[in-house]
Order: C-alpha cells, then sequence, then structure tokens
C-alpha cells in the first residue's frame, strides 16, 4: 500500500520517506534519529545518530565506542533533502526529545516517551502544535493517574527512615537510566545524606552529573566500600532483585518505583516490600491534554494501551489510529 | 481506617513473613482496643454478611466514573478487582498517594467505621445507600476506598495466614502462642473486651470453646523414613468435614474445621453425642454413611446445602461421626498426652458409648510399610482420599507442625483439557487472567467440565495472560472466551454426576498439573473418557 504519511511504520522502525531516516528504529539502519537513551529506543548498528546534545552522555555510554553521533541543540533546524526536523524537550529522560518534522508546510511530531510532571533532571516537556501527533500510549488507561511528585518523594523518604529506624537496608529498585537519577535529585530536597548504588546505576549517575544535575552524593554498594549497609537506601536496578548481589546487605526491605505500581496486582506480584507510583511516562489525564494542546487533527499511538486511547479519541471527534511498533520494554 | 489500610497495604505487598508480622505488631501497639478487636477479626478472615452486593457497585461505578461505559469495562478487565476498579477510578483528581498520606478524610476510627457506617447500612433503603457510599467514594484516598469496597463486599482477602496474626499477638502479648489460638478459635465478637481478656490471657471462654485443630502435612519422602512401622497409627483418610464435638454443661456442640458451628445441621451426631460423660471433646470426621459404607462427599454437600433438613434427606443422607482423638477427658485438657494414651482412652469412651453415629476410626492392622502400601492402592474404592500416619507417641499440636502427622494421598486421577474460557484471578493476580475453564470433546464440540486456577508458574500465568488478551473469541463481563488450542493436564480427586453441569459430571478439586505444549485440541481427552472413569468408580463402591 502506497501512502503518502510522512512517517510510516516499516519492519525497521518509525520512517521519514520524504527525509530518508529513520526515528528510534529497531534494527540497524543508514540515519537514525534517536528521541532518547533507554534500550526500546536506542539501539546498535545503524550508521549515523542524531540526537539531543544534554543526552549525548548517556547515549555515549550505551552505544559502541565508535559509532557515529551528531548531536543537536533542543530547537535547532536539521535539513534531511527537503525535510526539516528539530528536536524539543520531552520531559521523559536527561537530553529525551520530541522529533517536530516539517515539510511541505505540514508538521509531524513524533513524541518519544514523555510526560508532563516536574523533573528536576531533564527540561521540561514543550507542547509543539502540529497537523499528525505520533503519541506514545504506555500508561493510557484512567486508571493511571500519577501522584504529585513531590508526595512520592516524601513517601520514599518515610518508608527509608522507617526501616532505618530498624537498622534494616532499603534497597529501591527503579530503571537504571532516569528514574534511578530522578529518584536522587528529588531525594536532595529532603536530605543530604549518600545513597549507595548498583553498578549498573553508578555510570549513568556519572553522565548525569556532568551534565549539571544536582543529585544526592552516591558511592558504589561494593562490599569494599561500606562496611555494614545497616540503614542504608541502595539504589538498583529492577534486575537485581534476588540475584546473588543481593546478599550482602543481609536483612533488608525492597521497594520499587515505577507507574505500574498503581495497580495492586502489580504490587503484590513483583513481591517487593513496597511499591511507590512513580512513572516518566505521561499518565491518562497528560495524555489527553498533551494531544488537546497539540492541536492535531490526527493521532497515531505506540506502546501500551492504544486500542483504549484510539477508541476513546475517536469518539471525542480525533481521528486516531494505532501504530505497530516494537516499544514497550523499558531498560 | 487509615491506619488499618496502611497495614493491609504492608500485609498485601510484601513477601516477607518478618516484615508481616513487624507491621502487625507495630499496629496493635499502637492501636486501641476496640479498632485492635475488628482488625485481628478481619486479618484473621471473618467475614461480616455481605451488605451490597458487587452487581450495585459496578453499576454505580459505571454512573460515577464520568467514562465511557465500555472504558469502565476495559479498565475494569485490566485491573481484575473491582473495589479496585472503583479507587482507581472514582477518587478524587489528583488522587492520594496509594500510601493514603496528604488526605485528611479518612480518619474515622476502624471500630466507627463499621459501628457508625457499615453495620448500619442494612437497614437503609437503595438510595440512601447509593448516596452514602458514592460519597465515601469521593472522599477517601485510595486504599481506603478500596478496603472500604471489600469490606461491603465481604470479598476481603488478607495476604496473611491466621497462624501469622497468632504469631504477631503471641510477640505483642509476650504469651505462647497456644493461648493466643485458643482465644481465637471459635465464637467471638470485635469488642474491646475481647480485647482487653485476650490481652490479659484470661480468654475463660464459654462452655462450647473447641480446641485449635491439629493438621498432618502430605508426606513427601520415601515411607520407610518414617521409621518402624509399629510406632506409627495408621488411618483411613476420612473424605468429610473434620469436626470436634465439645460436650460440657450439659451442653453439645458440634464445631466444623472452618469454626463454623454446625450442631443444628447434624442432629443425629448430636442425639448420640448427649450420651457422652460431660467434660470431653472429640476429634473426628463428619461423615455421610449409609449401608455400612461411606457416600462420596459430594452427597454430604449435598446434605449441607439443603435450608431445611427433612426426614426424606435425613434417612437417604444419614451422617456419622468418625472420631480421631480424644482432647478434653473429664473436664481436662489431654492433648500433651501421647497419642497412645488418648487413642486408649478414646476407645474406652467409646465402647461404653456404643453408638453407631459415633465410633472410633480404627487403626488399620497391616503391620508393614509394604502391606500398608498395597491397601492404600484400595483406597479409592473404599470411599477414603489416602491413609493417615500419626506418631504413637505425637501430642495434640496446633496448625500444621510437620513431623508428628502425615497424610499419604492416593494419586489424583488426570485427564487432558483445552482451554475455553479464562477470567481475572483474586488477589495477588487480579489483572491477570489466571481462573480458567478447560472442556473435553463431546463429538465435534468442547464441553466445559472443569475450572481450575492453581499449578502454574508465574512464568507460565504471564504467557498465558498475554496469549489470552490477544485471542479472545468473546467477552462476557470479565470472562473471555479463547481460542481453543492449548491443552492442559489436569488433576482430580473425584468425580460424580451432577445434572446442574453441561457435561453431566462434576469434578472434585480439579488442578493443573501441566501445560501440555506438546498437544494439539484434538488430542485432548473426550467426555466419554471420564464418564468410563465415573462408572468405573461406581463399580468398584457397588
Ligand atoms: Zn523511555
Ligand atoms: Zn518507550
Amino acid at each position: 500500500m502506497i501512502s503518502d504519511d510522512l512517517v510510516v511504520a516499516t519492519p525497521r522502525g518509525l520512517y521519514c520517506t520524504a527525509g530518508d531516516f529513520y526515528i528510534d528504529p529497531w534494527q540497524p539502519v543508514e540515519r537514525a534519529v534517536i528521541t532518547h537513551a533507554h534500550g526500546d529506543h536506542l539501539r546498535g548498528g545503524s550508521s549515523r545518530y542524531y540526537l539531543a546534545r544534554p543526552g549525548e552522555g548517556v547515549a555515549r555510554i550505551r552505544l559502541p565506542k565508535d559509532a557515529f553521533v551528531a548531536s543537536l541543540e533542543y530547537g535547532e533546524q536539521h535539513t534531511f533533502d527537503r525535510v526539516r526536523i528539530s528536536l524539543h524537550p520531552a520531559g521523559h529522560i536527561l537530553g529525551s526529545s520530541q522529533v517536530r518534522i516539517e515539510h511541505d508546510g505540514c508538521v509531524w511530531v513524533v513524541s518519544g516517551d514523555y510526560k508532563r510532571e516536574f523533573d528536576p533532571t531533564c527540561a521540561p516537556f514543550e507542547v509543539l502544535a502540529c497537523n499528525v501527533f505520533i503519541s506514545e500510549a504506555t500508561f493510557a488507561l484512567p486508571a493511571y493517574r500519577w501522584s504529585s511528585t513531590p508526595i512520592v518523594a516524601r513517601e520514599i523518604f518515610d518508608w527509608w527512615n522507617s526501616n532505618r529506624e530498624k537498622g534494616f537496608v532499603s534497597v529501591l529498585f527503579a530503571y537504571a537510566l532516569g528514574k534511578a537519577q530522578r529518584i536522587l535529585a528529588e531525594l536532595a530536597t529532603l536530605t543530604n545524606e549518600a545513597v549507595y548504588v548498583h553498578g549498573a546505576v553508578a555510570s549513568l549517575v556519572e553522565a548525569y552529573r556532568e551534565a549539571g544535575v544536582t543529585m544526592l552524593p552516591t558511592f558504589p554498594a561494593t562490599v569494599v566500600s561500606a562496611k555494614n549497609f545497616a540503614g542504608a537506601l541502595v539504589l538498583a536496578p529492577p534486575s537485581a532483585a534476588g540475584s546473588p548481589w543481593m546478599r550482602r546487605f543481609g536483612e533488608c526491605r525492597t521497594g520499587f518505583c515505577s507507574g505500574w505500581m498503581r495497580v495492586r496486582g502489580n504490587r503484590r506480584r513483583r513481591g517487593y516490600d513496597r511499591g511507590f507510583v512513580l512513572s516518566d511516562h505521561a499518565d491518562w489525564p497528560g495524555l489527553l491534554r498533551t494531544i488537546r494542546e497539540t492541536h492535531a487533527g490526527r493521532v497515531l499511538l505506540t506502546h501500551g494501551y492504544t486500542d483504549a486511547m484510539c477508541r476513546y479519541l475517536q469518539e471525542q471527534g480525533v481521528a486516531a489510529t494505532a501504530l505497530r511498533t516494537e516499544y514497550g520494554a523499558e531498560n | 481506617m487509615r491506619l488499618f489500610a496502611n497495614l493491609f497495604e504492608t500485609l498485601d505487598t510484601t513477601t516477607s513473613t518478618h516484615a508481616k508480622i513487624d507491621a502487625m505488631v507495630d499496629y496493635f501497639r499502637g492501636a486501641d482496643p476496640a479498632d485492635a478487636a475488628w482488625a485481628v477479626y478481619i486479618l484473621i478472615g471473618r467475614r461480616l454478611k455481605r451488605s451490597v452486593g458487587p452487581s450495585l457497585l459496578h453499576t454505580w461505578l459505571i454512573e460515577e466514573a464520568g467514562l465511557p461505559g465500555w472504558l469502565v469495562e476495559e479498565t475494569y478487565g485490566s485491573i481484575g478487582d473491582l473495589a479496585e476498579t472503583v479507587a482507581l477510578l472514582v477518587t478524587p483528581d489528583p488522587p492520594a498517594p496509594p500510601d493514603g498520606r496528604g488526605s485528611t478524610s479518612s480518619e474515622l476510627r476502624l471500630r466507627d467505621w463499621f459501628h457508625e457506617r457499615i453495620l448500619l447500612l442494612p437497614s437503609l433503603d437503595l438510595e440512601e445507600k447509593r448516596r452514602l457510599i458514592v460519597g465515601w467514594w469521593r472522599s477517601l484516598p485510595y486504599r481506603e476506598c478500596f478496603l472500604v469496597n471489600k469490606l461491603l463486599t465481604g470479598s476481603l482477602r488478607v495476604g496473611v495466614s491466621r497462624v501469622l496474626v497468632t504469631r504477631a499477638l503471641a510477640e505483642l502479648f509476650d504469651q505462647p502462642r497456644t493461648h493466643v489460638e485458643r482465644a481465637l478459635i471459635g465464637a467471638w465478637d470485635p469488642t474491646p473486651e475481647f480485647w482487653g481478656a485476650m490481652m490479659r490471657d484470661e480468654s475463660s471462654t464459654d462452655s462450647t470453646h473447641p480446641y485449635p485443630f491439629f493438621l498432618a502435612s502430605p508426606l513427601e519422602g520415601p515411607i520407610g523414613a518414617l521409621g518402624p512401622r509399629k510406632d506409627w497409627l495408621a488411618e483411613w483418610k476420612w473424605d468429610g468435614i473434620r469436626g470436634q464435638i465439645v460436650r460440657r454443661a450439659g451442653q453439645c456442640t458440634l464445631w466444623s474445621r472452618g469454626e463454623e458451628i454446625i450442631t443444628d445441621r447434624f442432629p443425629e451426631i448430636v442425639a448420640a453425642a448427649a450420651a457422652l460423660p460431660d467434660g470431653i471433646v472429640l476429634d473426628g470426621e463428619v461423615l455421610a454413611w449409609r449401608d455400612d459404607r461411606v457416600l462420596p462427599f459430594a452427597q454430604l454437600q449435598q446434605r449441607i446445602g439443603r435450608r431445611k433438613l427433612t426426614q426424606k434427606i435425613l434417612k437417604e443422607i444419614p451422617a456419622r461421626f468418625k472420631a480421631y482423638d480424644i482432647l478434653e477427658w473429664d473436664a481436662e485438657d489431654w492433648r500433651n498426652r501421647p497419642l497412645q494414651e488418648r487413642r486408649a482412652q478414646l476407645q474406652s469412651v467409646l465402647t461404653s458409648l456404643a453408638s453407631k453415629q459415633i465410633d472410633i476410626s480404627v487403626g488399620l492392622r497391616e503391620d508393614s510399610w509394604e502391606a500398608l502400601a498395597v491397601l492404600r492402592e484400595s483406597a479409592r474404592t473404599q470411599g477414603v482420599e489416602g491413609l493417615m500416619l500419626k506418631a504413637w507417641d505425637s501430642p495434640y499440636g496446633t496448625g500444621r507442625q510437620r513431623g508428628a502427622w502425615w497424610k499419604w494421598k492416593i494419586a489424583p486421577f488426570v485427564f487432558d483439557g483445552v482451554l475455553l474460557y479464562a477470567a481475572p484471578g483474586h488477589g495477588r493476580r487480579s489483572n491477570l487472567y489466571t481462573d480458567y475453564t478447560f472442556g473435553v470433546w463431546h463429538g465435534e464440540v468442547l464441553v466445559p467440565v472443569a475450572k481450575a486456577y492453581s499449578g502454574l508458574t508465574d512464568d507460565e500465568i504471564r504467557t498465558l495472560d498475554k496469549w489470552i488478551r490477544s485471542h479472545t473469541r468473546e467477552k462476557f463481563g470479565n470472562v473471555r472466551s479463547v481460542e481453543p488450542v492449548h491443552v492442559f493436564e489436569l488433576a482430580f480427586e473425584g468425580i460424580a454426576r451432577s445434572p446442574r453441569h453441561k457435561s453431566g459430571i462434576a469434578l472434585r478439586f480439579p488442578r493443573i498439573k501441566l501445560w501440555r505444549t506438546d498437544k494439539r485440541a484434538v488430542e485432548a481427552d473426550t467426555l466419554g473418557n471420564l464418564q468410563a472413569v465415573l462408572e468405573q468408580l461406581q463399580r468398584d463402591v457397588r
């Protein structure tokens, strides 16, 4: 089927025919415009990567040493053939972008992952007027509504303190890129104590510090760096849960930070002692508000509960369809 | 209410036994006696009569959510639990965090929630009920809203066992666990007086009070590992209702293991018990018994299901009490004496009682493990579930303490069924499709024969859940019919005719043994195969 659409879903990823480039492709391509460095959006093997300057540091950690990376300032114009593109903050993690694509007077915006809540580790989401908006829909059910971040940060801090009173280590699991740094930055408003971090988190924390993000001081959670972890807070990626790495902490309580923790079944099934509802994705009201604010006449949806969101938008008079992508598994 | 909701969340989420006990001790330490008594009541799984049905809540939710009906259903389908869906969709915007902090509307105490709100609901008319309940939804933070809905519908399951509650209370009061266990069993009301009496360890309780039941563990290792045969009492494992006859102060009470008084349900047993001497407690099994043999459990169930016990039922399905043990004799607690001594006493009591309605569950004479193993093979034709093995020197413990009592069950029946329907699970699995219905072939069609929940690993459940969502044929409420593709090996304990079921048969305790990914749907069993099992069984019984 021949399509006039500026961006189409192909087996390799979202593709802009007129400009001959891909956005977050899941197979190696010639030119890849990258919204952010999460594993489901940034994959190795492409010849040239284009991404936002603040995200270059973390992207380099996740790409082979010799990868070609061109970084653009937020808002800076770049031309592929007759197509003009620019990157704009998505508020998801450090350096995350929406991709604005303009061709023959028509504007498409690819959101990548985004959120509307304030996040001290990255530039806030910028609303872009467009004709077509390709939005993520990870949490596109009305059950998903976020509480304000300072309240959640306070919950985490209280939990840490109550564990500390009993002499337990608090091990908090969070995605190594983005969420972990956001927690460290949010907690910095409540304390100035140091936090231990898993190796997978440490290098990314370093990259955030180099980009000028203020966070709590951190130490590697190695046995030599601490004789005794009692009372400490430890940040680790979810993959460390239940691994032999955990043995060093002795008696500990575990917590998990994720938007999925909004739902009881998920809190219980994961088997952590506590679930904290903290997400780097837009919640249901956030998605609706954003779609409204872009004034897009057409909306295409990627990841998550795309079907429910589609039908809801259609009933509201917005032309909405789901796009098949391979996004979704964050990490 | 807020404090209890926070406790509930911890118990619900954590898998650590220590964390659960800590959380309970912390809660009880700070709680007012009236609240604490209600908390114990809920935690050990006592239920109030439901004050409003789930279908009403469902209707009100759709009216109140301010969303298209299909979207509410879609969300419910994804969450899998009505009480929680309400809490997620109707709580104020922006929601208070699941923690419940940051809201002031839930300061009403747990006791008052019952006495000033929930217990008053039954006397109100529908409109008034609706007004109140919707008002609570709109003012409560997530956790409390969820909890209140669960209490209203009488469907709260807490992620904590009775044993853990007992341990927490024993730690709190610095009492032996057996004292706490004793206080919690039987009938009591959640009052400050009850709490006080338990705390002072003077739960003298009334004269109908039963003892906590001692439970056997499944035998896993080789039978020979138990040591010499002569150290063990072997009995049939009867398949009825475990019960206690409490005969004190001229009164006789029959208790079920579920701690229900079932005295009214079995007048013939109670009449026989009236001839027992006062100050005696017997442990045993209530069985349906006719023409000198035990009837299948399904018949006993049928009798319990009848609202009125007619002469006809009493004649068709007579009941008996097979006594296992004597726990009290001459108003003295005998539980710490060795089984040998208790059985001798039991034998002498029952010999002088000389009643058919209450007799002893005889010890099996086979004097080697080999001979017992052979006998066990015949268990099914005897209408029993297998054998019980009890150490002659063992005291009568509480709960499930391993080592002294073992159940040695016969291997279950198995068949291959095809997955037909799926519904969301409960509790830990409420947002996954984990309640399955399986069918077998009857000619060209698959007829449903069994519902099963347990038996798959978490990984298998996740895989299957994903598959179910993308291979749904039709939705009926939160049940989905799926393409008949997946074959599972199912085990069951018994089979009976049942005109109420489309298949004409009912299976007892069906469960999943194995996901047969190597089999295709056409290779599943037929209804004829299951009917053959039923007929074989009936021949054996005759
Ligand atoms: Zn992402
Ligand atoms: Zn993503």
